[in-house]
């Protein structure tokens, strides 16, 4: 019988197979789903810096805006006492999943300043998450920002949040760094238990009949999983973080790819909401199976063995892959 | 001492909180300035807020008031207690229930917030017209002074009406104790238990209809009994003064506020008495203190109980050192020997046999302020030998010289009392500080506080007034601020139009919010400024608040800086202290919203210390700058006159015989009164332009105006005027330009959102642009002044009136309404004055549509060259279909007529010429050009002639043209209050046209829900989402077969809009059109997303868009037909871009989802049902 079991941020997991963020994670009775189906744990859907607290600035303003205008209508809505806002939605499904849940709870958080919005992570450990995934995303539009206040920023955030909380702390990164191993380092130096590769971001679309920029969905692919791949690939054994591959994760193929590369845990998503949280069964049983087949009785004596340091060709994962590729 | 029961709040809180204590059943109908009390009571029980029995009273908005009194009466009768809330023509309404109530003994009390009622004009403003044109009913009527009585009185009236079986009104003074804040001791739960006798409510409950043991009530009567019968209840009214009395006994023991049936204040040896009832009594109350500490011999009577109307207590409470009296009464009865109060006292008097000389006077009609001046002033003429009588104070009469003089200078303000006067826009948040800081100064300081409000007649770039005082002692002066200690300006655009200093006290605090640095602003100031600041020693202090607010990140929201430097400098509170309250305050008010809003408000208060100048005043004026006229030099008479003081807010000043008699008022006037409140306008780009109108089509103010012309116009064209040569063939050779009236748009964007016009090169470049409007202003009113005037319109008869683009080059003869920027009603209201106006009669409903379509000082309803425009009325709320149906009568009737005329007159004006006015056709605008010249004609043949059948003729042949006949509203008129009559004279089959304004809930009144709003909507008395769908109104009126109907929304397809107009109109039997209105009320974050929210609404199924012509079926076609495609995409993409469906996610997140999906049903039932409809087989028809 092979065992799954993996450990991600110092917790133990029966199965790298984690739901990440995503709308599935909202849902509670999704959520439980997942863990039948037999995730190692669930990150929840994110709360974003900028959803904290704009759904009460909008209604405030759009309240207040409207108000004293006029002798007769000198409002336009009943009292409106009861504010559920959405951090406390959130803190409220924290709760919920941990009372009914046995996996553990990883609470997502998402935004791009080390404001006040960090104290939330406080208030995820109070609900009692198990662990806060900090997802971090930033555009430098302004090109009086440099390369290094931008890592700075990274880890000034992870900074604010593991000041306030005990709880492990993973960092969900973009790719976007011009050195990311070093940007690994600073996270871990930071205090990070954990590193997501990589975030994924919605890129706006052109129509070109309208004149206008539009915003489109699209789900990830199988061929996605090689940017993370590599990445992991590269950090294991460098970091003394756990990691997690994100992105791309597809097929039980994939699943092995990134726990070989060194991953502790990998993300699922545009494969559960094309196929189904029934999908999460079927890539455990075919890990399983594929391990007995293979004689790997537990997870951790496949983990790491293709990453840059183990690879028997680690030049795969350097500069010199590129030279081979385009046939210099 | 500060007492732990003060409350600070207004009259109709006080009231409703009581009246929701002591009620199991609370039937209402929203009418201002009553609708607060029953929201409040609506909200207490959402809230779960239990009556003092321990059960949440249930609250029902009816259609009507009449609907609201037929619902009390009926729980009434089924033994429930039950009240209502209403004013002004709501309490008309009730009348014939109240009378059945009074006359079935029924313990209840009705709250009245006093107002005027409707005659030459509506006003939502208060007095006595209302509540002593019920006084027969056989109601005993209560009246409040202040906001501590209307809370006083709802209970001590409850308790009443128990012990004597005979209902009440309790009523207080609509707006001035209605809305004045005021800082009051609450009520005990405790003392509202002892009041209330539960044996006698339990004998009202024994007394309802219960099959157990069965009554018959409401029988008829014949003239062998009924009389006898009326006679019985008279014990009860005898027992009635009694009763109050007692409870009033009862209530002083437990409180200590002592209170009687005729109070008396003054002189124990008066010799002059002043007579009057509500919140004029408060104001007398405070002169007559001052002048018995001057020595005069001069006393009030204040009148608590009206009716019944208690001779033996009012004698007793009258001293007997009397000579003069004055009754005072607050309403007119036009033709009577004298109003209620005067009759009442006369009667007393010559009943007891006392004497003395009464005499008689009207005051503060419609809020007319009533001041210790003016109380003086009647002090004064009652000393005369032969003082006036049936005299008016407050006004100058003018005409019949009943008006009688006083000093305006007598000022009896005491000196410890803060006096403070703010001057801001509806939208910037200075109302709603300054309750904050009376809520802070009356709840966290011994200090007492007053606050009452004054709004603009604009619901666009509106002044408000705040008046506020706080002192040690209770505040009785219940009229206005008029010798300000502290003045904020919170616009410094106010400076040139309206003289605000001249409230100002001497060395009085005055603070500006100015857009100039601190060393420019007092150079901006206009010089009239300058020299009554120096004048009157003003301490004069600046903040750019704007500034400060956009860089915390507040936007436009000035309201907590505003208040921290009011704080920082009136020096009510020590500073510190201020500071502190203020803060706990914000916690308050924003901490549920989040800690960010709380934290930009800290930054605030802070920031706004950080930013806060004094500036030296020099010693002489040396400004430039002079005041803006309130109206154009080219305004006629009337306007300047008049109109312009209205403006200038100095209508108070005009006199009697400076108004026409009967209402009637020229048309036209907004265009006079440029009011520059736009901060940016939209610019044209002729070069990207498409030409396709549609930005003039959206306009809610019709401030944007395509004119296509000959080029040799444009040699007088301003230089930089622009224009472009007129795309299409039918414009061959001429020029088009589209141009914005700088001064008179709001800035809503409606028109750029709009426009679909891109450069191809630049996408961000429309072909109209919002542009900072103050450094073009004058460039563009040059611009505007040669379009409008020297331009001439395309001729009506040549366009195309099937296209949008032509529609817009007929001129709007509805403009620059006061209606909020990117109203979505408006629209439809400028496209008929441009399709029909020049033939339109147009019944209004009272509503948004009456207020920005006809509020003084200035219309929108305009004339085109020839003098031709529509003509409007606005009869009531209820009665607009029957009202616009009359029209109708009366048009039909005169053309009959003046055909049968045309006939006996034909040997004389010949075949043809009559032929041609009898039958030629006047369908299309070449028709009605020919028709026209024809009635020239006739008129032209007729000049000599002086029979009287000739004048008759010559008298109604402008009838000859065809009229046409508009009945417009809102969803409140036609979907509820109005909804029978409109279903009457809809299946009538006469020529008028209904044009619904669909908001989907009561605007002008503040949200209510009508049955119009849809499902999952939030609104008041719907506070957790409408429950039920959408009433579908034209589905009702497709039942009758022979109605043209069309549901519309031009923001999804104008087009169709268009055309639904143009058949409607020509369709000759009745038609009713439903058009979307997106507003204020639906909490679109931007107006200028109106238009996306309606195609939204109709993308989404949310709202169809159909056409049903009857005229179709003589084809043997389908009468339906649908304009909108089949649903696509999530009704919740439409809904939650609005606050009103998005609230609901927020306070009641498992509901909303729940009417979420009932919504989607919804809007795919209706589809279906239209479509299943729309394919029906009617080829039987043509047969």
């Amino acid at each position: 019988m092979v065992n799954l079991a993996t450990t991600y941020l110092g917790i133990s997991l029966r199965s790298p197979i984690v739901p990440s963020a995503s709308p599935l994670t909202r849902d509670l009775d999704t959520i439980l789903k997942m863990e039948d189906a037999g995730a190692g744990a669930v990150v929840l859907h994110s709360l974003f810096e900028e959803q904290i607290e704009r759904e009460a600035h909008l209604l405030d303003e759009v309240i207040e805006d409207t108000k004293y205008r006029y002798a007769e209508s000198v409002d336009f809505f009943p009292p409106l006492e009861e504010f559920r806002r959405d951090e406390e939605h959130y803190l409220e499904l924290i709760r919920e999943a941990k009372e009914a849940l046995a996996i553990p709870v990883i609470a997502s958080m998402n935004g791009f300043s080390a404001g006040s919005w960090t104290r939330y992570a406080k208030l995820f450990e109070e609900a009692g998450a198990d662990a806060v995934e900090l997802n971090i995303y930033y555009i430098p539009t302004n090109p009086a920002i440099t390369g290094q206040l931008v890592e700075d920023l990274y880890v000034d955030i992870l900074s604010a949040v593991k000041s306030q909380i005990s709880i492990p702390v993973t960092v969900k990164l973009s790719p976007y760094f011009s050195a990311m191993a070093n940007m690994a380092k600073r996270l871990e130096a930071a205090g990070a238990d954990g590193l997501a590769l990589f975030n994924r971001f919605y890129q706006p679309d052109i129509d070109v009949k309208a004149l206008e920029t539009r915003r489109r969905l699209a789900l990830s692919t199988s061929e996605e999983i090689r940017l993370p791949l590599r990445w992991i690939a590269l950090l294991y054994g460098r970091v003394n973080t756990s990691l997690a591959l994100t992105t791309g994760v597809h097929t039980v193929e994939d699943v092995i790819k990134g726990v070989m590369a060194g991953a502790d845990a990998v993300h699922v998503c545009s494969v559960l909401l094309k196929e189904g949280i029934g999908k999460i069964r079927e890539l455990s049983s075919e890990l399983a199976i594929w391990m007995e087949a293979k004689h790997y009785s537990r997870l951790d004596q496949m983990q790491g063995i293709l990453s840059h340091k183990n690879t028997p060709n680690p030049e795969a994962f350097e500069r010199a892959n590129y030279v081979k590729l385009i046939g210099l | 001492m500060v007492k732990d029961n003060m409350i600070t709040v207004d009259g109709n809180t006080a009231c409703a909180t009581i009246a929701h204590k002591t009620s199991e059943v609370i039937a209402i109908y929203p009418i201002t300035p009553s609708s607060s009390m029953g929201e409040l009571a609506d909200s207490l029980s959402a809230a779960g807020k239990t009556n003092l029995w321990g059960t949440v009273p249930l609250v029902a908005e009816m259609q009507a008031e009449g609907g609201a009194a037929g619902a009390v009466h009926g729980a009434l009768q089924t033994g429930a207690l039950t009240t209502t809330f209403t004013a002004s023509q709501g309490l008309l309404l009730m009348i014939p229930n109240m009378y059945k109530i009074a006359g079935e003994l029924t313990s209840t009390v009705f709250h009245v917030s006093a107002r005027s009622l409707a005659a030459q004009a509506l006003s939502i403003f208060g007095d006595h017209s209302d509540v002593t044109a019920a006084r027969a009913t056989g109601f005993a009527f209560l009246a409040s002074c202040s906001v501590q009585e209307a809370q006083d009185f709802a209970l001590i009236s409850q308790a009443a009406t128990l012990a004597a079986r005979v209902p009440f009104v309790h009523f207080f003074d609509g707006f001035r104790t209605s809305s004045e804040v005021n800082k009051i001791e609450s009520i005990s739960d405790d003392v509202i238990r002892t009041m209330i006798d539960d044996d006698l409510v339990r004998a009202h409950r024994e007394r309802g209809l219960n099959p157990d043991h069965p009554v018959v009530r409401g029988i008829s009567q014949g003239p062998d009994i009924y009389f006898q019968a009326r006679e019985t209840v008279n014990p009860f009214y005898l027992k009635t003064p009694g009763i109050v009395q007692d409870a009033m006994d009862q209530f002083a023991k437990l409180t200590g506020r002592a209170y009687h049936l005729f109070d008396y204040v003054g002189a124990p040896d008066a010799e002059r008495v002043i007579i009057l009832m509500g919140s004029g009594a408060e104001v007398a109350h405070e002169t007559v203190d001052y002048l018995v500490e001057q020595g005069e011999k001069v006393g009030i009577i204040k009148v608590r109980l009206f009716r019944p109307f208690s001779i033996e207590h009012f004698i007793a409470a009258l001293p007997e050192t009397v000579k003069v009296i004055a009754a005072l009464d607050r309403t007119k009865e036009p033709g009577s020997a004298g109003e209620p109060l005067y009759q009442d006292v006369l009667t007393a008097l010559a009943e007891t046999g006392r004497t003395a000389r009464v005499i008689s006077g009207r005051y503060g009609l419609s809020s007319k302020e009533f001041t210790p001046a003016m109380v003086k002033g009647i002090f004064d003429e009652m000393q005369k030998d032969a003082p006036k009588n049936h005299f008016t104070v407050g006004i100058v009469d003018d005409v019949t010289n009943t008006s009688i003089a006083y000093d305006p200078e007598f000022n009896i303000e005491a000196s410890d009392v803060v006096r403070a006067l703010f001057y801001g826009l509806g939208s910037d948040g200075t109302v709603g500080a300054n309750k904050n800081s009376i809520k802070i100064i009356g709840e966290e300081t011994k200090l007492y506080a007053q606050g009452y409000f004054q709004y603009d007649a604009k619901k666009s770039g509106g002044v408000t007034i705040s008046h506020l005082r706080f002192g040690p002692r209770p505040i009785r002066q219940t009229c206005l601020v008029t010798s300000a200690s502290f003045l904020g300006v919170h616009q410094f655009v106010f400076f040139e139009k309206y003289d605000i200093l001249a409230s100002a006290s001497k060395g009085a605090t005055l603070l500006i919010n100015s857009p100039y640095p601190v060393e420019d602003t007092w150079d901006k100031l206009p010089r009239q400024a300058q020299e009554t600041i120096i004048k009157k020693q003003l301490k004069v202090f600046v903040i750019d608040a704007y500034d400060v607010a956009k860089n915390i990140g507040l936007g436009g929201r000035i309201n907590t800086i505003m208040q921290t430097c009011f704080f920082a400098l009136s020096g009510v509170l020590p500073k510190d202290e201020a500071i502190v309250e203020i803060k706990k305050a914000i916690k308050k008010s924003y901490g549920k919203r989040g800690e960010n809003v709380v934290l930009m408000n800290f930054a605030a208060v802070d920031q706004a210390l950080e930013n806060l100048h004094e500036i030296e005043v020099p010693a002489e004026a040396t400004s430039t700058i002079e005041m803006k006229p309130a109206v154009t030099p080219n305004a006629p008479e009337f306007v300047q006159e008049v109109t312009a003081k209205m403006i200038a807010l100095k209508g108070d000043d005009l006199p009697v015989s400076a108004f026409p008699v009967d209402g009637t008022y020229p048309v036209g006037t907004t265009q006079y009164e440029k009011r520059s409140i736009a901060l940016e306008i939209p610019v044209w780009e002729p070069d990207v332009c498409i030409q396709c109108g549609k930005c003039a089509m959206a306009c809610p103010h019709a401030v944007i105006r395509l004119k296509v012309y000959d080029p040799e116009i444009l040699e007088d064209a301003p230089e930089g005027f622009r224009s472009v040569a007129a795309r299409g063939r039918e414009f061959k050779g001429k020029m088009f330009t589209i141009q914005v009236s700088p001064e008179d748009c709001t800035g809503c964007g409606l028109c750029v959102e709009t426009c679909p016009a891109k450069d191809r090169q630049d996408p961000s470049r429309k072909a109209i642009n919002m542009t900072p409007q103050p450094p073009i202003r004058e460039r563009e009113s040059g611009f505007w002044n040669f379009f409008f005037n020297t331009i001439p319109d395309y001729n009506r008869a040549e366009l195309n009136l099937k296209t949008v683009k032509d529609s817009q080059l007929l001129r709007p003869l509805f403009e620059f309404s006061g209606a909020c920027g990117g109203c979505g009603e408006t629209p439809y209201v400028r496209l008929l004055s441009q399709l029909f106006g020049d033939r339109a009669v147009i019944a209004n409903a009272t509503g948004c549509s009456s207020i920005y379509g006809g509020h003084m000082p200035t219309t929108p309803y305009t004339t085109n060259p020839e003098g031709r425009g529509p003509a409007w009325n606005n009869s009531l709320f209820e009665d607009n279909a029957e009202f616009g149906f009359g029209f109708r009568l009366t048009l039909d009737k005169q053309e009959q007529y003046a055909r049968e005329l045309l006939e006996r007159f034909r040997a004389k004006l010949g075949n043809t010429l009559v032929d041609g006015l009898l039958n030629a056709p006047q369908i299309e605008e070449a028709d009605y050009a020919a028709q026209r010249e024809r009635v020239a004609q006739l008129r032209i043949r007729m000049a000599e002639e002086t029979s009287p059948e000739a004048l008759d003729l010559l008298s109604l042949a402008d009838v000859l043209v065809r009229r046409s006949v508009w009945i417009l509203g809102g969803d409140g008129w036609s979907y509820d209050i109005g909804y029978g009559g409109l279903d009457h004279v809809l299946a009538q089959g006469r020529n008028v046209n209904v044009l619904v304004l669909d908001t989907q809930v009561y605007s002008n009144t503040g949200g209510q829900m009508s049955k119009a709003t849809p499902r999952g909507a939030v609104a008041k008395f719907a506070a957790a989402g409408r429950p039920l769908p959408k009433k579908d109104l034209g589905m009702i009126a497709m039942t009758y077969g022979n109605i043209y109907v069309a549901q519309i929304a031009m923001g999804a397809n104008d087009t169709q809009t268009l055309r639904a107009f143009r058949e409607a109109e020509s369709y000759e039997g009745a038609s009713l059109i439903l058009a979307y209105s997106h507003c204020i009320a639906h909490g679109i974050p931007d107006m200028k997303f109106g238009f996306q929210q309606q195609k939204l609404a109709v993308e989404s199924g949310a709202w169809t868009l159909y056409r049903y012509d009857p005229r179709l079926l003589a084809e043997g076609k389908n009468p339906l037909q649908l304009d909108s495609k089949e649903p696509r995409g999530d009704i919740r993409e439409y809904m939650y871009n609005e606050i009103r469906f998005r609230t609901l996610l927020q306070s009641h997140p498992d509901r909303a989802e729940e009417l979420l999906h009932l919504a989607r049903q919804d809007a795919k039932a209706r589809w279906n049902q239209y479509k299943q409809m729309a394919e029906m087989d009617y080829s039987w028809a043509a047969e």
